[in-house]
């Protein structure tokens, strides 16, 4: 049998999708024998026992929380939302890239995202679920944070459903459910595979469990092929609602700083932008450590770098209107607003922000950027830093210095705020960590019909 | 002679191609209680064995339906009949505030009705089935693409059926157990 992947055409200097050479067999082998067959490194162990601790550092804080109340933070009156709401949208943000890359690109037929996706997605369950610790910490009651929920109760009430805060809720929650369900039936053909692949008797009856007796019928790929289109569709106006909800949070109260239409595109844009800079810092270091350099190629890193750019431009447009509007809108709270951002307490963080948003990630016009793993992983690093700096900038210094000067005040972390902040992220690399060790990082299946041999037609 | 009735029988190729090709054979000599294996979806193949369209969409649109509707009932009831309280003087039908609430439920209805009208319409969860009988089979999720007649299939005949996919030349031929 000749080889059809002799076939596979290189266009103009740019790096395939997937590298030549591989058939239905290796593809399957490469990916399926991380979880199967290699055995846990060491440096899997470290890193994973690293996370772990970072998570009960986590939990210790939230610990405490609970024992002394909101108040061993750094929140006052006028600044109520602190650390707790900089980091809910940082995370939230950060999922946003595994929903675009898994959901749009799909219905934008970008098939190079079939190496990327399934880890993105992890990623964005990881990130939002990390997320929604902070609003149910913040609320000072966590044991009650049921009651945001509409359901019927003895006390004969019901929530709110004008407010902004209540959106969230359904937002959110929705998002991680639709999230879960996008990447647990992208999961179902690969646990089938891993089932029928597995030596060892316990995990091939876990596998098999989840797997749920999935066969590869042509009826079920039919129907599964469906469900998977319409859930992209459903979740393409999805995920611009969510961080277009998150930006209702602020966009609908009348604080300086907060009151601007322009707010859910520049979020859902700054979402991105975070999200593509996370998938990258980890897509760097797993194709690295694990040989994935023939599916996870230049060509991923290189769109994923322009992506960052283009919306690292709309982000920086944001930023452009802010700063006119301060002056064009003649309000004088604007316009003390944008005085206070540019000299005000806090203007080395804005300043900051405007290095790592826009100054730094300028580097990607440069090809040799786009294509050195160590310079992506450097200015990625860069941008999720200064997207956490925009929501600080945002959140913390609108609410230092609003309209009356006698109510004016400043916000100081605590080591419990950074205790948490940190705590999330090493909660985040343990389950990171767990996924890369039990289930496929990369659709096996969805890598399966990249490959020339899969094609049927011109027979 | 086995004593188990059978459940059908299984060709194997090893290719998406031989596999269509196949198919559509099958179809054409008239066989209609047919499936087809394979790795990954191939279009042609469902195409081949004659499925052509899916209830999935529909499902999920009702239940996209279902979940708006009642997002908005739900809110309706809440803010002018059940628990009216002035929002900023805003009136109790404030309809503006109820679109959010409104889209997420459509889509959290409609995304959990395409999941699981999906399985349901496939029959999953299903732990034990007839075909992965076959030691072969295991392959179905590798590299391998597997034709199956049934053996409730009116021109199905033991003999006749087996000769019938030989002609196909499959990799291998193999009776499937009930």
């Amino acid at each position: 049998m000749a080889n059809p992947t002799d076939e596979v055409v290189v266009a103009n200097k740019r790096a395939p999708v997937i590298q030549p050479g591989y058939t239905f067999a290796t593809v399957t082998d490469k990916i399926s024998s991380i979880v199967l067959t290699r055995p846990t490194s060491f440096g899997w162990l470290v890193g994973f026992g690293l996370g772990f601790m970072v998570t009960m550092m986590l939990l210790f804080a939230i610990g405490y929380l609970f024992l002394r109340g909101t108040g061993i933070w750094g929140i006052n009156i006028p600044i109520g939302w602190g650390f707790a709401i900089v980091n809910f949208v940082w995370w939230i943000g950060i999922g946003h890239a595994g929903t675009l890359i898994s959901a749009i690109l799909l219905l934008l037929r970008q098939s190079w995202r079939n190496s990327i996706n399934r880890f993105a997605e992890a990623m964005t369950l990881f990130a939002v679920a990390c997320a929604g610790i902070f609003p149910l910490i913040h609320t000072g009651r966590p044991w009650l944070a049921y009651w945001m929920f509409p359901y019927p109760n003895t006390m004969n009430y019901w929530p709110q459903f004008r407010s902004p805060l209540l959106w969230d809720v359904f937002a959110v929650s929705t998002y991680f459910t639709i999230s879960l369900l996008f990447w647990f039936i992208g999961l179902i053909p690969d646990l089938g595979t891993l089932r029928d692949r597995a030596e060892n008797k316990y995990a091939r009856m876990i596998y098999g469990m989840l797997a749920m007796g999935w066969r590869g019928s042509a009826r079920h790929w039919h129907r599964y092929e469906t469900a998977y289109l319409l859930l992209a569709g459903l979740a393409t106006p999805l995920v611009l609602s969510v961080h277009t909800v998150v930006s209702f949070d602020f966009a609908v109260s009348i604080v300086p700083g907060w009151h601007t239409t322009i707010f859910p595109p520049y979020f859902v844009a700054g979402a991105i932008y975070s999200g593509f800079a996370m998938v990258l810092m980890l897509a760097i270091p797993i194709r690295k450590i694990y040989h994935l350099e023939d599916f996870i190629t230049d060509r991923h890193l290189q769109n994923s770098a322009k992506v960052m750019l283009a919306t690292g431009w709309i982000v920086a447009y944001g930023y452009a209107i802010e700063a006119f509007m301060g002056w064009y809108s003649g309000n004088r709270y604007d316009s003390a607003l944008l005085w206070n951002r540019l000299h005000g307490p806090y203007a080395f963080w804005y300043w900051s922000l405007l290095a790592c948003n826009l100054g730094i990630p300028q580097l990607l016009w440069i090809r040799k950027m786009r294509t050195s793993p160590v310079w992506l992983f450097l200015v990625s690093l860069v941008i999720l830093i200064g997207m956490w700096l925009e929501r600080f900038v945002i959140i913390v210094m609108s609410l230092s210095r609003d309209f009356l000067t006698s109510s004016w005040g400043m916000y100081y972390p605590t080591r419990w705020d950074w205790m948490t902040y940190f705590g999330t992220i090493g909660m985040f690399l343990t389950a990171m960590f767990l996924f890369v060790r039990i289930l496929p990082m990369i659709s096996i299946f969805e890598m399966r019909t990249l490959l020339p041999e899969a094609e049927v037609k011109h027979q | 002679m086995r004593t188990v009735p059978m459940y059908g029988i299984m060709a194997e190729f090893t290719s998406p191609k031989d596999l269509a090709a196949a198919a559509k054979s099958a179809h054409d000599a008239g066989y209609r209680k047919i499936d087809a294996y394979s790795p990954f979806p191939i279009e042609e193949v469902a195409e081949a064995i004659g499925f052509h369209s899916n209830r999935v969409a529909l499902v999920t649109l009702i239940g996209a339906i279902i979940g708006g509707l009642s997002g908005y009932a739900l809110q309706y009831w809440v803010a002018v009949i059940n628990y009216p309280t002035n929002i900023g003087g805003r009136p109790y039908h404030s309809w503006p505030s109820f679109i959010i609430v409104t889209f997420e439920l459509t889509i959290l209805f409609g995304g959990i009705s395409a999941v699981f009208g999906m399985l349901a319409l496939n029959g999953l969860p299903m732990p034990y089935h007839p075909v992965f009988n076959v030691e072969r089979f295991a392959m179905a999720s590798k590299d391998r693409f597997f034709l199956i007649v049934f053996a409730t299939d009116p021109k199905y005949d033991p003999k006749g059926t087996r000769q019938f996919l030989e002609g196909l030349h499959p990799r291998s031929i193999s009776e499937v157990p009930s």
